[in-house]
């Protein structure tokens, strides 16, 4: 079985539009949209959801306030100036914590002297077991503001593989997200090979040579291919030079096409969608890469 | 006064918006590109006099020949970054939060902390535009460090507009976190409409002041603007679709200088903001 990641370094390159376009062409695959922070695969997959589950991971700290004798150790002891500390008219001193800072680490739980700070587990949103038109979907929806994205990641790729494994798929495709940080690294390592979206901009290529450095790290062999390359005919050359220099092997290119968008209105993959220029060169890269 | 520009989807022209209101806003602005995993705002700026600085973490280090085993440090991590092997402690930096629990923790005395490198900040200027941005180090997991560091270039008596990383998880709170208002771009596309929803919960939740921008508002469908239109939410601009922007854009020029005609559309929705902020402050 082989676990393909399509990640783009800079978001909004048109990696989703083409992974759903890979996953028509396919046959035997299974998907999993790793871009759990703005997960949009399921806009063209359209899901049936099958199993519905919570995603809890790591914790938060609550000081309860009946409890707290106001010494202010937490609010000493937390590095994410998370604990804050409010004064009421009467001069009375409160402490709270700040959800959205909380970074969880438990220290201000342990060093309480009075164990006035309760630490209960965060739910940090859900994932689901879909049935699509191709093939079988993992996906996920990271709570609003939720931490251990990187965590959850990690869990969509390990149910994709095993739902591959049972039924005798031989592909995972995994849409990851944009950038380089810890999602990004949780959706590639230990993947066969990365695919590269990228559009022939300077932010593009400044993006693409960073998230190459990262698949150089971990040692992910990678795969190049060009949306829009129309926008920019000479960038396009200098970019792919650039890759190929890089240790990348260039798949194709993909031009400016409307019609991408009109899918994407339509909810169907560009090359099921099947007008204009840009699905005859998504197909193209497709069978580039099945010759890999 | 603080705006930050964010959308929940990548690519919609979150660093064109931020860059333009950089350009066209009077007094003293200064520009931060907390957007750390890939930085772009300075292709647009050109910042003149840079300067490098580095964004240390702190790092637990054992010192071996006082190490007992005793376990304290791995009880207190909450990232399996520390563990108490039969002999001694060992470190994994990669998983490390920089939190100091093991260090105090520790009954022996045998953890100290060491800086580590995570990113880099770098600053510089540009006709007036006082510009800072964050790197983060290629291999390093977390990015929230790096964009506090950033952010605390922030200048109490200037127009602070902060280039905001995509999404809705930790590195987006961190970027929004204590700011007047957020600027969510966003473009007319079933993606761009889903990511705009979760933006702007996020928003909600945190309790800061939004407004929405529809780039290339001419190249999808309506279901953007009847969303806002449903859910009271102020439209701040509708910036069309052309060419020659994704051109001046591919070649690293900003579309103030590539499309002067759009000057007076960021102008009046810095205008807007500002009435908007000052409606909320009052
Ligand atoms: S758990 Fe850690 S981050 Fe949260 S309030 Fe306590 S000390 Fe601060
Ligand atoms: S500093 Fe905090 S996160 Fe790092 S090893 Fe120590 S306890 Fe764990």
């Amino acid at each position: 079985m082989t676990e393909l990641v399509i990640i783009s370094g800079k978001g909004g390159t048109g990696k989703t539009s083409i992974l759903a376009s890979f996953a028509a062409l396919a046959g035997n695959a299974v998907f999993a949209d790793c871009d759990v922070d703005a997960a949009d695969l399921h806009l063209i997959l359209n899901p049936t959801i099958q199993s519905r589950n919570v995603f809890s991971s790591g914790h938060e700290a609550v000081i309860r306030q009946v409890d707290c004798t106001q010494c202010g150790e937490c609010y000493d002891v937390c590095r994410f100036d998370a604990v804050i500390k409010s004064e009421s008219h009467s001069g009375e001193l409160k402490f709270t914590v700040d959800p959205f800072s909380c970074e969880g680490c438990g220290v201000c739980v342990w060093f309480c002297p009075v164990k006035a700070i309760d630490f209960p587990e965060c739910v940090c949103g859900e994932w689901y077991v879909s049935d699509t038109r191709f093939g079988p979907m993992v996906h996920a929806r990271l709570g609003i503001a939720a931490e251990n994205s990187g965590k959850l990641v990690s869990l969509v790729r390990r149910e994709a593989k095993k739902i591959a494994d049972e039924g005798g798929r031989d592909l995972v495709l995994v849409d990851g997200p944009p950038g380089i940080g810890c999602p990004v690294i949780a959706s590639i390592t230990g993947s066969d090979a990365a695919i590269v979206v990228t559009e022939p901009t300077l932010s593009g290529r400044h993006d693409l040579e960073r998230v190459m450095e990262l698949t150089r790290h971990f040692q992910i062999p990678v795969y190049v291919c060009i949306n829009k390359w129309d926008i920019n005919p000479e960038m396009t050359e200098s970019v792919e030079s650039d890759a190929v220099e890089a240790g990348a092997v260039l798949l194709g290119r993909i031009p400016y096409d409307r019609e991408v968008t009109n899918a994407q209105i339509r909810g169907v993959s560009v090359v099921e969608h099947g007008k204009g220029p840009a699905s005859e060169s998504i197909r193209g890269v497709w069978e580039k890469w099945l010759t890999m | 006064m603080n705006i930050a520009i964010a959308s929940g989807k990548g690519g919609t022209g979150k660093t064109t918006v931020a860059v333009a209101l950089a350009q066209t806003a009077a007094g003293p602005v200064q520009l931060l590109d907390c957007d750390v995993e890939e930085p772009n705002a300075h292709i647009f700026v050109k910042p003149e006099a840079c300067i490098t600085h580095a964004v240390n973490v702190l790092i637990p280090v054992v010192d071996e020949s006082i190490c007992d085993a005793n376990g304290k440090c791995s009880e207190i991590c909450q990232f399996n970054a520390i563990v108490s092997l039969k002999t001694k402690a060992m470190v994994f930096p990669e998983l490390c939060h920089s939190c100091g629990g093991c260090l105090r923790a520790c009954p022996t005395g045998a953890i100290t902390e060491e800086e580590q490198q995570t990113g880099i900040i770098e600053t510089g200027s540009r006709d007036g535009l006082e510009f800072v941005m964050g790197r983060l180090d290629v291999g390093q997991a977390m990015s929230p460090p790096v964009i506090r560091a950033v952010k605390k270039h922030t200048k109490q008596d200037a127009l602070t507009l902060i280039d905001c990383p995509p999404g809705t998880s930790c590195p987006v709170i961190a970027a929004v976190r204590d700011c007047d208002f957020v600027v969510l771009v966003t473009e007319p596309t079933p993606f761009g409409l889903h990511d705009l929803i979760l933006a702007v919960e996020t928003m909600r939740e945190l309790g800061l002041p939004f407004g929405v921008v529809i780039n290339r508002s001419d190249a999808g469908d309506r279901r953007v603007e009847d969303y806002c239109r449903d859910e009271k939410i102020h439209l701040l601009a509708m910036i069309p679709e052309n060419r020659k922007v994704a051109e001046a854009y591919s070649r690293g020029e900003s579309i103030t200088t590539a499309v002067p005609e759009l000057v007076p559309l960021f102008r009046s929705l810095l205008e807007k903001v500002f009435e908007l902020v000052g409606e909320v402050r009052t």
